[in-house]
């Protein structure tokens, strides 16, 4: 018998033995009780039975409990305020669904924000759905910042009884900045463990943190010392300079190009004033015009600054390497060497030094401010380079990553400049520009992707043509724009593709505005 | 006028968590027109992807819905948003209203239904003649008792040849089919049974259903109670009408959990209660095909004056819910009172002895801390453990009870018996119950 709890001592085990084998092979078990002793043996089968009915009775009735377990510690407090109950209840159908289907609203796409929103007004989740939140952001690990700042105390003291959630200890919440042991934690943690300390460290206390990245960094295994140089960035400043110096003469070429790149972004620093006398070499300021001679060969100096000799992607090697020079020079060199702001230089025209003839350099400078704009996030830079947002008729292609200079810009500007994109262009090119942009979109910006959803719809293409935005509208269209989706729903042709689209829009969007509109009740 | 229902109640009557989250879509007033309440009904146009709207009603006091999408949901998600809606406030469905046409022709058609039928229930208990209604009742009798006679007998073989030797694939198939034949539906669900049981509890269940087969074969001799008790768990059946026409309790009914299983061919709801002022436990059991959840509908933690009629029984628990008195209301704050593992083992033994083929007794458990052990998760007073009875809670369940109790002592609402606890509800910090399934 095989019951978890304490029961009386009895013959079971002997009754047992003998219902293995046979009461043809194996004698009944002496009666030890008078109930037991009273029963009608000659059929032994029967009896058997009789007497295993009797003891199965007695222990379960005289079951006793097992001695007590020792308990663990409790969860610490969570001192946050409660999450308003409607908003836990609009929690547990988020993190109850599948990918949305047909016309209902997309939950699954809802949900980051929902995690998002929540965690920014700092509330505490109700305990029963931390398992869930932490079961779901297992599988969907770009939830993970988010929910482990919600599952907060609780869910830390949950993760270590559960193999499937080891990734909350490694994951970097907000309020549990180094609350464990770091100098342990370095020595000894799992490499995920080692980044998370470490960009926290770099977050508070950044000299700390590379101090720490020193004291075992000629131990590191190579593929790591590339991650752990990434968490620089945080705090990243000339009191870096000496370590990434010395990191360019590192073993690993991409250790060496993360050093190099790092301290490019750090205008003062050595590397950046070598970049620059480069890049006054190569590209020369003459009154009216830009002469560009580009590198005629990558020094050993070039290539311990981190510039390749051979450009990944085949590009001709001068034109490679005059973009990697002037992508790693401070862009106010610019500037200041010639008086001109960042517009006026991109309207100069440029001309090969030697020969004073063609433009052919032209574009791949205007390329490599592109990427130092965006290295150096200079919004100054990144502006003129995007140039006033597209009018109709006019194609002016932009250089670069538009979507990565758009990001260099506020919130509100990178608004406005793909709202004016997306009226003349539609939303066919708009994809990486939609998803530069902050969320939830700006009321212009939300009313021009409508504007330009209806025109798509009555110019009779496919809705799934547009899957990528559509999939993105429903995330960040802004809740105002409720109204106008649904005067959508009403001008298109009934059970087509186009109204069933509008329609789940149009409830994805009465689902958000009451989902955000929840948090805000406490 | 029908008191407004709470969100929760409404929630509660969702057939799966899919129709749940369907209906929280149509839970606003936008897709929703010509709404009213009256007359016991709830009604409104609810616009869907096509152009003409779903007419969507609901009888409250049944409840009973219509609709006319082709959902095979019931209620499907249409008939929840409504009465989401209806729960969220005055302004949003008019009250007092006339029905229209449409809801007063089904209304009628329904009250015509129920006429119909309690005159033909009436007319054939008028008709049955009680001569013949004693030999069905005698022939089927002697058939169970023939089927539990043979059930011994193989029963006593296979301990005759020893339980480690091993039954030919489908014999326990057999011998339930041949139980089926016999009118011993009990019998024959126990015997499946038998085909899924571990060796080491093989014994155990071989004497249980001895027992059980050899108490019907003496039936006349055994004391009332326990004769229904035996009756029952063979697969005799009580008509509802029947025990409701019988004495009834009334009381103060504290919904202290509620759990769905569904296979192939039906959704089982188990509802237990608790009387406030008798402390009676109590089971509702209803049924509903799959997809469609069972029409009982008791939100956890609510409080219902009603009268309830228990199966007979040497322990009475399953019972049947006669007449309610108001709507279900939320029960205060509190986690209910409760027993140590030891004394909730001692109330399932005092259970046990009563009916000893019961697996297990509702019992609240009081200041228990769930603790997960190499041997699976332990309830813990600090003075003795109960476990968590195997396969009772899917890991999950688990978990969240682990993060209610986050290591403090909670209270658990669950089923106590041989085997371990099996939770059902647990009371948070708050004192709000959680439902663990």
């Amino acid at each position: 018998m095989s019951a978890p709890v304490l029961a009386p001592a009895d013959d079971w085990a002997e009754l047992q033995g003998a219902a293995l084998l046979g009461t043809d092979r194996r004698p009944l078990p002496e009666p030890r009780t008078a109930l037991a002793a009273a029963l009608d043996r000659t059929d032994p089968a029967g009896a058997l039975l009789d007497l295993a009915a009797v003891a199965a009775v007695r222990r379960r009735a005289g079951a006793l409990p097992a001695p007590a377990v020792e308990t663990p510690a409790p969860a610490p407090d969570d001192p946050r305020p409660a999450l308003p109950e409607a908003a836990a209840r609009r929690l547990a159908v988020l993190l109850g669904t599948r990918s949305g289907q047909g016309t209902t609203a997309n939950l699954a796409e809802l949900l980051p924000q929902w995690l998002a929103a929540a965690r920014s007004r700092g509330y505490r989740l109700p305990p029963a759905l931390v398992p869930t939140l932490l079961d779901t952001a297992r599988a969907r690990s770009e939830l993970r910042t988010d929910a482990v700042t919600l599952a907060g105390p609780l869910g830390r003291w949950l993760a270590p009884h559960n193999p499937d959630w080891t990734y909350v200890t490694r994951t970097a919440g907000e309020q549990d900045v180094l609350d464990q042991p770091g100098e342990l934690l370095w020595q000894e943690g799992l490499f995920a463990e080692r980044v998370t300390h470490l960009t926290r460290l770099r977050r508070t206390d950044p000299a700390a943190g590379l101090a720490l990245l020193a004291s075992t960094w000629s131990t590191e295994r190579a593929e790591d010392r590339v991650l752990f140089l990434d968490s620089l960035q945080d705090g990243l400043s000339l009191a870096d300079e000496d370590f990434l110096e010395a990191a360019l003469s590192d073993r690993s070429k991409n250790v060496r190009a993360t050093a190099a790149e790092l301290l490019s972004t750090l205008p003062g620093s050595a590397l950046a004033a070598r970049m620059a006398d480069r890049a006054r070499a190569a590209v020369r300021h003459d009154g009216d015009r830009l002469h560009v001679t580009p590198p005629a060969a990558c020094d050993a100096a070039m290539q311990r600054d981190g510039i390749p000799v051979k450009s990944p992607t085949g590009r001709g090697e001068r034109a490679w390497w005059l973009g990697e020079v002037v992508a790693g020079a401070p862009l106010a060199l610019w500037t200041t060497g010639t008086g001109l702001s960042p517009e006026q230089l991109l309207a100069l025209p440029t001309v090969d030094a030697p020969d004073g003839g063609g433009a052919e350099w032209a574009e791949d400078l205007r390329e490599a401010w592109a990427r130092a704009a965006v290295r150096q996030q200079d919004a100054t830079w990144a502006r003129a380079l995007l140039g006033t947002p597209p009018r109709p008729g006019r194609d002016t292609r932009t250089p670069g990553a538009p979507a990565k200079l758009l990001a260099v810009l506020p919130p509100a500007e990178r608004a406005a400049w793909t709202a004016a994109f997306v009226q003349t262009h539609g939303l066919g090119d708009a994809f990486q520009l939609l998803g530069a942009c902050a969320t939830p979109w700006t009321p212009p910006l939300s009313t021009a992707v409508v504007a330009a959803l209806k025109r798509a719809a009555e110019l009779g293409s496919y809705p799934w043509s547009h899957s990528g935005v559509l999939g993105m509208t429903e995330r960040a269209l802004a809740p105002e724009t409720a109204p106008a989706v649904e005067a959508l729903v009403a001008d298109t042709a009934p059970d087509t593709a186009w109204s069933d689209t509008f329609t789940r829009l149009a409830g994805t969007l009465r689902f958000r505005q009451a989902m955000l509109a929840e948090l805000e009740n406490s | 006028m029908e008191e407004r229902w709470s969100t929760e109640h409404v929630l509660s009557l969702a057939p799966d968590p899919a129709s749940l989250k369907a209906a929280g879509k149509l839970s606003g007033p936008a897709p929703w027109s010509a709404t009213g309440t009256g007359q016991g009904a709830l009604w409104g146009l609810c616009k869907g992807s096509g152009s003409t709207p779903y007419r969507t009603a609901v009888e409250l006091g049944t409840p009973a819905y219509k609709c006319s999408c082709p959902s095979r949901k019931f209620p499907c998600k249409h008939a929840l948003g409504l009465l989401l809606l209806w729960a969220a406030g005055p302004e949003a469905v008019a009250d007092g209203a006339a029905p229209p046409d449409w809801v007063q022709e089904w209304l009628d058609g329904r009250g015509r239904a129920a006429a119909d039928k309690a005159a033909k229930q009436r007319a054939k208990a008028a008709e049955a003649d009680p001569e013949a209604v004693r030999r069905r009742a005698e022939k089927r009798s002697a058939r169970v008792a023939g089927g539990a006679r043979e059930l011994r007998l193989r029963l006593a073989d296979g301990v005759r040849r020893g339980l480690a030797d091993p039954q030919p694939p489908g014999a326990w198939e057999e011998v339930a089919a041949r139980m089926v034949d016999a009118q011993a539906p009990g019998l024959a669900s126990r015997v499946r049974a038998l085909a899924e049981a571990p060796q080491d509890e093989l014994l155990e269940e071989y004497a249980m259903l001895h027992l059980l087969a050899g108490a019907y074969g003496r039936i006349d001799t055994l004391p009332e109670a326990l004769a229904a008790t035996v009756r029952a768990r063979v697969g005799f059946t009580t008509d509802t009408a029947d025990l409701l026409a019988g004495p009834t309790v009334r009381d103060r009914w504290h919904v202290l959990g509620s759990r769905d299983t569904a296979d192939d061919r039906l959704t089982t709801r188990r509802v237990w209660l608790r009387g406030a002022k008798t402390g009676r436990p109590a089971l509702l059991l209803a049924f509903g095909r799959p997809g469609q959840a069972p029409d009982l509908a008791l939100p956890t933690g609510y409080l219902l004056e009603a009268e309830l009629a228990y199966h007979p029984g040497a322990r009475p628990l399953r019972a049947v819910l006669g007449t309610r008195y108001g709507s279900p209301e939320p029960a205060p704050a509190a986690a209910p009172a409760g027993l140590s593992p030891a004394g909730a083992l001692a109330e399932y033994g005092a259970a046990v002895a009563e009916d000893p083929w019961l697996d297990g007794w509702p019992t609240v458990l009081a200041d228990v801390v769930p603790v997960r052990t190499p041997e699976g998760w332990q309830l813990t007073d600090g003075t003795h453990a109960l476990p968590v009875r195997r396969g009772a809670l899917p890991e999950t369940a688990l978990w969240r009870l682990a993060a209610v109790s986050a290591g403090h002592p909670v209270t658990l609402f669950g089923e106590c018996g041989h085997h371990g606890f099996a939770p059902v509800t647990a009371w948070d910090a708050e004192h709000r119950p959680v439902p663990l399934g």
